[in-house]
């Protein structure tokens, strides 16, 4: 008989039913649409996050910042200016810790064997600035007297006495700056060099742990003509390509990858690194882990994603926070005010049916079978909601994920101005001060992935939405006398 | 078996408390049939309401066949409404989207019945009205007459002791009126049922064998050997 009934009121009362289940749907379909587009905005922020950190990090560990880091460490470049007409190219690299700063390659060994620790891999990021072109000598015309000699081109006028004058001298000089990751070939799951994909020739092999190879990015290869098979110089060392790497989102962590202890050869630090990259083996546990390497592993910095995330800015993380603040009330709003006024139809309707559950509490119905009928009715009306709703949040997420907008997401910016330690990658002082900190910009296209736990929440609050009208309603039926059977008027 | 010892129901309306029923005393015997009627407000509906076990006397005892229904629990209370009486309303009170007989089928639904055996009495129910093949239609398919109809086959198919009766004509014109009243009687002589009718038409009280009056919570009861 409850299905009976339940079946023929529901047939017979569709339009009621239906306008408790419209505003049920509105709520559920918005906190469908709000949930999915945020997770959307995490996905583009890990996008943004990956392209520097590459898979699978959950955190990275540099050394903690320090004061003395600064001009005695400047790059200097000394050339010697050539004789009269010689064509000779002169070339000097200055190959730099990105940063100034390194840890000891033995931290990587004791961040491993931290707890909650599931894999770290150390790696060595460096910048280059090459400078190479003619610097010719000044010829000196002897005016009055005797010159000595003329001075170097790049030191200013002679010291000669002043019988005459130096002319025709200069400098003709290309400076080319790139950046070259050493990375540890014997782990290629972590680090940098995941987030690309090998898109011509072969990575590393974990036999190459010290050999003179090198993959490039593909953006960088273009412009320097590379292919695999071709050589890069890198201070006087001869590299040979081996593959091509493309960077699978945004910008790619540096411009050459060589093995690990060929980049800290060339930049005389042996044994050291710049940044450890580290793999939670859960990666709910991540702030527990941040905690146990800062306190156990003294003189670091440990960077998680999250707090990277903090430093993203741009229309990314402004819409992103308009996901989480706006659409998140709104949603709750909504929700608040569809559960309300499902209860007062609800409520209402029992009312207009007084004689009805009246007269069945005469012929002896139960009070609780009264109010289940009306529970039960409006439960399937948050279901009915509940359907309709996940078929329009449905809609609305893939309209969103259809039309894919870009949002433009800036990184690191905040770390251009005093951070030693720098950001892992993007944010590290380099070379000439802020230029090469500045922020690291790049599109994501925003999509709306709708997960089971997004679905599972939806059929959550239909479900409570009905229990919640059926409340009204049932309270408002077990309060209802069976005497109102005999009421004279409806 | 009823027996009514100072049945007394007050409400209070605001401030002032009325005596629905004042001191009422009655016995009505098993096979009766008692009709009650007078003016509007005078206290029929609570009476019945009383009778009924839809409601409790402020004081006074109601005994039915030895039970006190004035000291018995709102769930037992309903436990012997499902199964001793049966109710007929002015207003015939069916389920509107239910059809004749699932309407029937309502009134066992309390008693705990299989589905199957359920349905057999109920289409039995509504053949001994004289409605057999409209089973299926729902009330709205339906004229007033039939409704009513409908409406004692669902307060007879639990076969109760007691037909209680709020003006089952009220809203019948003149010959659905006679209708009803040869099928109500039909029912109370074959089911040996005591039946108590709350009615305004002068017309059937007169004919009535046992009428009682009530006047501002007070009772009359006047014997009419003649038509018994």
């Amino acid at each position: 008989m409850f299905f009976t009934y339940l079946r023929r009121e529901l047939r017979r009362r569709r339009k009621a039913a239906l306008v408790v289940a419209s505003g049920l749907a509105l709520g559920i379909a918005l906190v469908i649409v709000v949930n999915s587009v945020s997770s959307g905005m995490g996905k583009a922020q890990d996008k943004v996050l990956q392209s520097l950190y590459g898979l699978g990090t959950d955190m990275t560990v540099t050394k903690a910042a320090t004061a003395t880091a600064g001009a005695s460490q400047q790059p200097r470049f000394q050339f010697d200016a050539n004789n009269n007409d010689s064509s000779t190219t002169q070339s000097s690299d200055r190959v730099m810790v990105q940063g100034f700063t390194t840890l000891a390659s033995t931290t990587v060994t004791k961040v491993a064997g931290q707890k909650g620790v599931s894999d770290a891999v150390g790696g060595l990021s460096l910048n280059v600035v090459k400078v190479d072109g003619q610097f010719t000598r000044g010829q000196f015309q002897q005016n009055q007297g005797s010159g000595t000699e003329g001075g170097g081109g790049n030191r200013g006028g002679g010291t000669g006495a002043p019988q005459g004058e130096v002319t025709g001298g200069g400098a003709n000089f290309n400076i080319n700056s790139y950046s070259v990751y050493g990375t540890d070939v014997t782990k290629p799951a972590l680090g940098p060099l995941t987030s690309s994909k090998i898109t011509s020739g072969r990575t590393f092999t974990t036999a190459e742990a010290n050999s003179k190879v090198v993959v490039a990015d593909s953006a960088y290869a273009k412009t320097k003509k590379l292919k695999v098979g071709s050589t890069v110089t890198i201070k006087s060392v001869k590299y040979k390509v081996i593959g091509i790497a493309t960077a699978t989102s945004g910008d790619a962590a540096a411009n050459l990858y060589i093995p690990l202890t060929q980049a800290q050869t060339l930049s005389g630090d042996k044994n050291k690194v710049t940044t450890i990259y580290v793999k939670a083996s859960d990666s709910k546990q991540i702030s527990a882990v941040k905690k146990t390497i800062q306190g156990n592993v003294s003189g670091t910095t440990v960077t998680t994603s999250a707090d990277l995330a903090d430093t993203v800015s741009g229309s990314l993380s402004t819409a992103s926070s308009l996901a989480t603040s706006v659409g998140k009330w709104l949603s709750i709003a909504v929700l608040i005010a569809a559960f309300l006024v499902a209860g007062l139809l609800t409520s209402s309707a029992v009312s207009r049916r007084v004689r009805e559950f009246g007269t069945l509490k005469a012929l002896g119905w139960k009070s609780g079978r009264v109010t289940r009928q009306v529970v039960g009715e409006a439960v399937v009306n948050g279901l009915v909601g509940g359907v309709l709703g996940i078929a329009l949040g449905l809609a609305g997420a893939y309209v969103v994920t259809a039309i894919s907008p870009t949002l433009s997401a800036s990184l690191g910016s905040t770390a251009a101005g005093g951070r030693a330690g720098g950001g892992p990658g993007g944010g590290g002082g380099g070379f000439g001060g802020g230029r090469q900190a500045a922020a690291k910009t790049l599109d994501v296209a925003l999509t709306a992935p709708v997960n089971a736990t997004t679905i599972a929440l939806a059929v959550g609050l239909a479900v409570a939405g009905g229990l919640i009208a059926g409340a009204f309603g049932g309270w408002r039926a077990s309060r209802l006398r069976p005497a109102d059977a005999l009421r004279r008027v409806e | 078996m009823y027996e009514l010892r100072g049945v007394t129901k007050l409400y209070s309306r605001g401030k002032e408390t009325v005596h629905a029923l004042d001191g009422i005393d009655l016995t009505i015997g098993d096979g009766d049939r008692l009709v009650i009627q007078g003016p509007t407000g005078g206290g029929k509906s609570t009476l019945l309401q009383m009778i009924g076990a839809l409601d409790r006397p402020t004081a006074g005892e109601i005994v039915l066949d030895g039970v006190d229904l004035a000291k018995l629990s709102e769930a037992r209370l309903t436990k012997v409404r499902s199964e001793n009486i049966g109710f007929v309303f002015q207003s015939f009170n069916l389920i509107p989207t239910l059809t004749a007989q699932e309407n029937v089928e309502t009134a066992l639904v309390p008693l705990g019945m299989k589905a199957k055996i359920r349905r057999e009495r109920a289409a039995e129910a509504l053949v001994s009205v004289g409605l057999g093949e409209r089973a299926n239609h729902l009330p709205g398919e339906m004229s007033g007459g039939q409704q009513q109809r409908v409406a004692i086959a669902r307060a007879l198919v639990k076969q109760p002791k007691v037909l209680l009766a709020d003006e089952p004509t009220g809203n019948l014109d003149e010959s659905m009126r006679d209708e009803i009243m040869d099928v109500l009687e039909r029912m109370w002589k074959e089911h040996g049922l005591t039946f108590i009718m709350v009615t305004h038409d002068s017309a059937i009280a007169k004919k009535a064998p046992r009428l009682a009056t009530i006047r501002k919570g007070k009772i009359t009861v006047k014997e009419n050997a003649a038509s018994k």
